[in-house]
Order: C-alpha cells, then structure tokens, then sequence
C-alpha cells in the first residue's frame, strides 16, 4: 500500500469556507492586505522611479496631510488643521462620500445603479442654470434664495435622471445597468451641448461663474482669525458639514426606518417582499428618488461649494469610484467614511508621487488599481481559508 | 472473495466548523444494493459528492475493486466507472433522450444519433427501462426525465450507480417500475447505493443498510434482519414513537370556500384547473400530489400572489360572519378585510423569510408596517423572538443571529411560530417538515395538531403519503392542476391516493 500512495496525485491545498470570522482576524487580514499593496506599489515605483519606497510613502502622506514644518511656532496636529492639503482631502472625501451614499440605497436594494455620474452631472447642469441666469437685479440681493433655487434645481435634476430608468425597471423589468449607463452619455452630451450655448466662443469651457458677485456660491465659514486657517478651510467647511449630516441621516434611515427595513427586504428577496406585501414597485421607484435627490445635493455641493462652472468631469469619475466605497464599507454609511478616506488618501499619495517624479496621472492610476486589488482581494482571505490536504494511510 | 466494487475507508470532510462526515466506511459488492440511510444533514448527500468527485475528502481512502484512486473531479469518477444520479436533473430540455445521453461525451469517429438511439434501445430492452430515445425532455414525466438520467450513466459504462432520493419525485407506481430496474441491473451485477429516508423503502429494494447521524458511521445491518423499528432507532439515536394523534374534529364550519379557480403561469401552462374544495374550521385538509401539480401555485392563490384566469375563493369571517371574495386581492388588501391569513411557504428562505436578516427582523415582517412612525419598533418583535425561541425550542445563538445560519429545523420554527403568532383562522402550511430531522417534524405536526384544535382551518401540503393519511381529516388530491378526489383521511388508502396522484384527465403521458 505505501507503494501504491507513490503514484497517487492529489491536490496539495483546498479552499474550506470560514464560518463566522474573529473581528481582529478579519482586521489583520485587511491591515495585511494594506501593507502589501503598499509594498507591491512601492516596488512599481521603485522599479519606474529609483526612488527608496519610504520616501515614497511619505510623498504619500504629505499629499493628504501636508508638509511638516518645524522652524514654524505651531504645534503637529495645528500644522495638520490649519493646512492646505487637509481641507482639500477632506472636501474631496465628502464629495466622494456623498455620491456613495447617493448609490447606496439602490446597492442595498439589489438595484444596480451605475449612473450615478449621470444624475450628478444633471443634477449640476440644472444647478448651473440657475446661477447662470439669475445674476443680476434682485437676485443680487437675495443670494440665499438662489442657493435655495439652485439647490432645488440640481435635486429635481438628479431624480429625474435616476427615475427614468426606475420607472422602466418596475414596468418593464428592463435591465437598470445598461439603463443607468446609456443616461450617463445623454448627461455628458447635455453638458457639452450647454457649455456651447454658454460659451459661444467655441472654447468648450465655461469659466467661473459669477466670479466677483460670488452669486450661487456656498457661503465661506468664518473661523477666529487667531487660528490661521487657510482659506480651503472657510470655502469648504459648510460642504463638509452639510455632507457630514447626510451620513448621519442614511446611517438612520438604513437602520432604522420602514422604508430603510423594505428596500432591504426587496434586495434580498423579491419573494420575500410580495409574501408580505410589499408593493415592490413602490419602493424601486421611491428608493431611486431618494438615490437621485441625493446625487442631486452632490451636484449642487459641487457646483456651488467647488467648482463654480461646470465640466463633462464634474464628477471626478466618483459615480463609479462611490460604488467600490459603498461596497467595501458594507453599505453601512458610517464605514464608508472611512473607506472613502481610504481610497482619497491612497489616490492623492499616489497622483502627487506620479507629479513629484515627472510621470503623468496614468501612474497615479496604477497604484491605486493595486491597491484596490489587493483590498478587495482581501475579502476571499476572510470568507475562506486555505487548508493543506492532508491524509492518514 | 473478491474485493469489493467499492470501498470507502475513514472518509473525513468538514465544511468550515461544521464536520459534514466524520470516518466513515462502507463497501459494496458487485450485484448489491446498499441503502444510505439518515436523517436530513446526516452527510449522505456529501459522502456520495464525494465519490463522484464532486468534493474532496479531507481525509480517508477509497478503493476501486481493492485499488485505491483518488477521484478528484466528475471525470474521474466516470474513469472509475461510478455514475451519479442527483436528485435534481441535469438535462437540456430541447434536446431528445438520446442526445442528452451522448452529451458531453468526446467518442471518436463521426456522430451518428442512429447508432446511439440504437444502444440505448439496447440498454432499455436489457433492464426494462420504458423509455423513447427519440422523445424531447420537455415532453417527458419526471419519472421519465429520471429514467434518462439513468441510461445516461449506463451509457457511460458505470457498473456503481449512486442515486439521491430517487423515490422523491415518484408515484408509488413508478417507484414500483424504479426498483424492478434497479433488482434487474442488480442481477447483472451492478453495485447499487440508494440515498433515501424512507424506511419501507429501505426494506424492499436494499440488500444491506448503512446508517449514518449526524455526519457519523453508525452501521451497517442486513437487510433481512431488520425492521423499521431498529432502523429509526439508529437514525434518531433513541426510540420514537411513529403515531400520530388525530383528533376527530369538533364545531366544524366552512371557512374557505375555493370555487372553479383557474390559473395560468408566465409560460401559458395552465396549472390551475378548475379547483374547487372548501377548508373547515378545527380540521386538517391534506393536499396530496406529485411534485409541481399545481400545490404552490393553490396556495398562492389563495395567498393573494397570483393573479387567477376565473373562479372565486370566498373567506367565512367567523368574527363578522360576512363572506369575503378573496379573488384577486393583494396580500395587504387581504390583511386589511380582517383576514387572518397565516402562510408557510415551501421555500422558507427565499419567500417566507430573509435569510441575511436576525430572528428579530424576521418577526418583523408580517407586523413592521403597524403605527405611523416612519420608524421601525423593534421592542414588540424581541419579544415575540424571545418566546418563539423559548416555546418552540429554537436552538440559535441568540435572537440576533441570522436566521440562514440556523439549521432546517430551526429555521422552519421561526417561520411556523411567526405565522401561528399572528392568530390566524387559515393556516396553510406547504412542505413543512421538508428537510427535517424526525424529531423537528414531530413538533410540526403537534404545532399543527394544536392549531387544528384551537378551530384554526388548517391546510397541508404534503409530500409522504403515510404522514398525509395519519395526520389529515381530509385529502385533497391533486393531479396536473386537477382536482382528482378529495378522500377521508382516517379511510385513505395509500393506493387509492397513489391511482389518483396519476389519473390524468386527459394529455401527457
């Protein structure tokens, strides 16, 4: 018999599924898989660069969290608070973190949404509208109700864009990705078709709007002069808050509320849902309201609060970005801050290193789809484990 | 004397913490049929994976006429000459028996459908199988469809034949024609194993048992020298009493009233046919019938999820006395006439529950909407958690914990004590104790028993005749979406119900 095991070949490893996962397992498997994307990145970098990993990571971190200066009378953190650097990240994490949490009723309903970028560039176009043509006379002096206006504008935008596609859903069962995905192309096109009839020198960009009225602007925060706060800070502050607030409000809405209960009874189950009564109909058409109102308030945010004008790249390319944050963290909105910081952190490191070292943006891309890799990657260590095979004769 | 076909040595395999088979041994002998015996969850299903490649073992040897292989996946299985037969087909519905049979098979020389039907007349003429090579699979009867799964493994050369459940999907009949094709294939000397937890079954096809529980060994015994008594015995791991109580029922009244419903699926089949019955207060209506004969689709109907071509379905309010049209009503539209409506349906986790959802959530379903707070109240459904976990003896972690991470016993718990919660007058109840330990389905059965008592009108959807007959007041029997005869139950006999389940009308077959 021991003759015979000579010839038998058999697999080496098998995959066994985990059941339920320690916390601080699942945490170190995550850390590890951190620590080797960053090490897989830093080689890429090392390889195109010449350049020590280590200098590297901190090119990452100053991105982000800006340069240490210790000739100035300020302590650590204060540097950090105060800074440029910080308030941009913060301000890029809220946008990226609203349209996340725009996407993610719709997620949590099994409805897969990727038109996102659609209903935030709709939803800006209407904004920019509004700013565009109530500049003057009385509108001057009322400034809030143009906020108000824009702000309504952008909301209206954003839900038409998300119900068409919803409402083709609940009659029709059409398949909502292609739906979601053609709505973005009809957005882009609508965008560039009004930036031309703004601007009709031909240049194809719209500058800022209202520069010196500041008409449709968010209003700046005003902080004690005392802290030295940079400007970022005051311009960015109230989209930060406002953004802040809405994560509170989907956190209790999800958990919570009625309608928070049956968008997830529907996702899971379909069955599920007409076995109790749900009018399922129903809840598709309304969760996607609120996915659009929300994709809405980002557009506004990021007309009023940012950019002032309007670009096809509004968006930042978050509609599709959102989706992997509001995957990574669960669907729950508390996480995705996190997972959204997460993501802004590693693609500002990474941008800033591609710039530092007289490469193009493509190398900031390169890095952060390792990272992503490996962070999703992860997921498969945590709901499997590896098992050596292994037999007694 | 020779080594056996095939022998199975300490088989080990785990699934996560869950320890699916735990050093298990069997062996068959060319010309034998060994029953696998156990309870749902025993690990039957997952030995047998495992000697047609589709698991691998963690530990353990098996050995083909007294060589050890490994078998690693369906192909080498087939190398070694085992052929599967699941229980749930595996066929392409367009094609024809015979080119399902060659399906997949890589001969040389040019393919000739002729030559083929021609060996598969062979093979069928050999056993006597009652089967047309010709015939497409969308035409066929389940039995039929079962007896293509078959020759395709003969075809294939298989001299172990393994097959799950095959008695599942039959009538007492076909099951009759199943196991005289089985004794003939085993006097040619084919090694059967039969997966199966029907007793009287066991008894009449198989030359040996195997009893496993819980994912362990716990013997084989002859055939010859056993009854059912000492086979449960085994199975359950202590001695259970197999009666079950019927009470003669008492003030009965008529609560639902079905008349002349018809209905047609998506797929233009009409599966309702002019079903009428009426449901009584304080008594157990069975309904009997092969898989798929129009069962859920009753229930459904009745349920308020599908929408009917004609007929009325007429609720008695016993509170009110009015009659109510149920037709065409909407589960909420049902609710808010003061119905009381209580449904179990057969698939628990996909319709009846949520499975990513804790216990608690899941009693929310039939009552979260109640209040006009846009928030939810968790306060009520913990309670009545707590006490369906309490009275029903639901073994869980905790209220908290996923009700997908229950096991099937459990799980049915939940879903039954939610429905009985609610207070209902109609309890319809499809498959209930499917996949259930023996002890679980005894608890069932007195659940259901209890409510019967309370005047609930209770309606059964059931698979295993002896239960139906024990259990039911009255057996509706259903054939292709007819009603075919509605029987007493304490006077059912098993035959009787089994002519019905097959007395088609008119068409198929």
């Amino acid at each position: 018999m021991m003759a015979k095991q000579n010839k038998i070949h058999e697999p080496p490893f098998h995959i066994v599924k985990r059941p339920a996962i320690a916390g601080w397992k699942s945490v170190l498997i995550r850390a590890i898989a951190i620590i080797a994307a960053l090490g897989v990145s830093s080689l890429v970098l090392l390889i195109l660069t010449k350049k020590s990993p280590l200098e590297a990571m901190k090119l990452v971190y100053e991105a982000s969290f800006g340069v240490y200066n210790k000739s100035i009378d300020k302590g650590f953190f204060a540097q950090i608070f105060t800074g440029r650097k910080f308030w941009a990240m913060l301000q890029e994490l809220c946008m990226l973190l609203v349209i996340a949490l725009a996407v993610t009723p719709a997620f949590k309903m099994k409805y897969w949404n990727l038109g996102a970028q659609g209903q935030v560039l709709f939803g800006g176009l209407c904004s920019v509208a509004v700013m565009f043509y109530l500049n003057n006379g009385f509108w001057a002096t009322h400034k809030w109700l143009v906020l108000v206006l824009m702000l309504i504008a952008a909301v209206v935008g954003g839900v038409i864009w998300a119900v068409i596609p919803a409402l083709f859903k609940a009659r029709w069962n059409t398949n909502e990705s292609l739906f979601t995905l053609m709505m973005n192309y009809i957005a882009i096109q609508l965008v560039s078709c009004m930036i031309n009839v703004w601007v009709p020198n031909g240049s194809q960009v719209m500058g800022v709007v209202n520069q010196n009225s500041k008409i449709g602007w968010m209003p700046a925060m005003v902080f004690p002069d005392a802290w030295g706060m940079h400007p970022s800070a005051k311009n960015y502050f109230f989209n930060i808050l406002i953004v802040l607030c809405l994560t509170v409000v989907m956190f209790v809405y999800l958990r919570y509320s009625k309608h928070g209960y049956e968008l997830s009874v529907v996702g899971e189950s379909v069955n599920t849902a007409n076995y109790i009564g749900i009018n399922v109909k129903k809840v598709i058409i309304r969760t996607l309201v609120f996915s659009g109102l929300l994709c809405g308030v980002s557009g506004f945010l990021l007309v009023s609060g940012t950019d002032h004008s309007i670009t096809t790249g509004l968006d930042r390319g978050y509609g599709f970005t959102a989706i992997i944050v509001a995957w990574l963290a669960k669907f729950n909105p508390l996480m995705m801050i996190l997972t959204s910081f997460l993501i802004v952190f590693l693609g500002k490191g990474a941008s800033d290193i591609a710039m530092n070292m007289g490469f193009n943006e493509s190398v900031g891309d390169i890095i952060t789809g390792i990272i992503i890799f490996f962070i999703i990657g992860c997921e498969f260590f945590i709901n499997y484990r590896i098992v050596k095979t292994h037999r007694e004769g | 004397m020779s080594a056996p076909a095939i022998e199975l040595k300490n088989i080990t395999k785990t699934f996560g913490q869950i320890v699916a088979n735990k050093n298990i041994s069997l062996s068959v002998d060319a010309g034998e049929i060994v029953a696998l015996l156990g309870e749902n969850g025993s690990g039957k299903t997952t030995l047998m994976n495992m000697i047609s490649g589709i698991y691998f073992p963690d530990e353990g040897q098996i050995f083909i006429n007294g060589k050890e292989v490994v078998i690693k996946s369906p192909k080498d299985a087939f190398k070694y000459g085992i052929g599967m037969i699941h229980q749930h087909f595996k066929l392409v519905e367009l094609f024809s028996a015979a080119e399902n049979i060659v399906l997949g098979l890589k001969e040389k020389g040019k393919y000739d459908i002729k030559q083929v039907s021609a060996r598969v007349r062979e093979i069928t003429e050999k056993y006597g199988f009652d089967i047309d090579p010709d015939k497409k699979i969308y035409e066929m009867s389940v039995s039929e469809k079962q007896t293509v799964e078959i020759i395709k493994v003969l075809y294939r050369g298989a001299n172990i034949l393994i097959l799950d459940e095959p008695t599942a999907v039959l009538t007492p009949h076909e099951t009759e024609k199943l196991f005289a094709v089985l004794r003939k294939m085993k006097e040619d000397g084919k090694s059967i194993i039969i997966i199966t937890h029907k007793l009287h079954e066991v008894l009449s096809i198989s030359d040996n048992v195997v009893v496993l529980r819980k994912g362990e060994y716990i013997g084989t015994v002859e055939t010859s020298q056993t009854d059912e008594a000492q086979l449960t015995e085994m199975m359950v791991g202590k001695k259970i009493d197999l009666n079950i109580e019927r009470s003669t029922p008492e003030n009965s009244t008529d609560r639902l009233v079905v008349k002349g419903i018809d209905f047609t699926n998506h797929d233009g089949v009409k599966v309702l046919d002019d079903i009428s019955f009426t449901a009584r207060s304080g008594e157990i209506l069975g309904i009997a019938g092969i898989a798929g004969s129009g069962q859920k689709e009753l229930l459904e109907a009745i349920a308020g999820l599908q929408k009917l071509d004609g007929g009325e379905i007429v609720y008695m309010n016993p509170s009110t006395g009015n009659a109510e049209d149920l037709r065409n009503k909407t589960p909420i539209q049902i609710r808010d006439l003061g119905v009381r409506l209580s449904f179990v349906p057969e698939d628990r986790l996909g319709m009846g529950l949520v499975g990513n959802m804790d216990i608690i959530d899941n009693m929310m379903l039939r009552s979260y909407k109640k209040g006009n707070s846009v928030f939810l109240e968790r306060k009520a459904p913990k309670a009545l958690a707590d006490k369906v976990i309490e009275d029903l003896e639901v073994v869980t972690p905790g209220p908290t914990t996923p009700v997908r991470r229950l096991s099937g016993g459990n799980v049915q718990k939940v879903l039954v004590g939610r429905e009985i919660a609610a207070a209902p007058t109609v309890l319809m109840a499809a498959y209930p104790v499917r996949g259930l330990d023996i002890n679980s389905s005894y608890a069932i059965y007195n659940l259901l028993n209890e409510q019967k008592k309370n005047g609930v009108a209770v309606i059964f959807v059931g698979e295993d005749l002896d239960v139906l007959i024990e259990l039911c007041d009255r057996i509706l029997v259903l054939c292709a979406g007819r009603v075919t005869g509605i029987i007493d139950g304490p006077t059912a006999k098993k035959n009787e119900i089994g002519l019905l389940m097959t007395k088609h009308t008119g068409g198929n077959e």
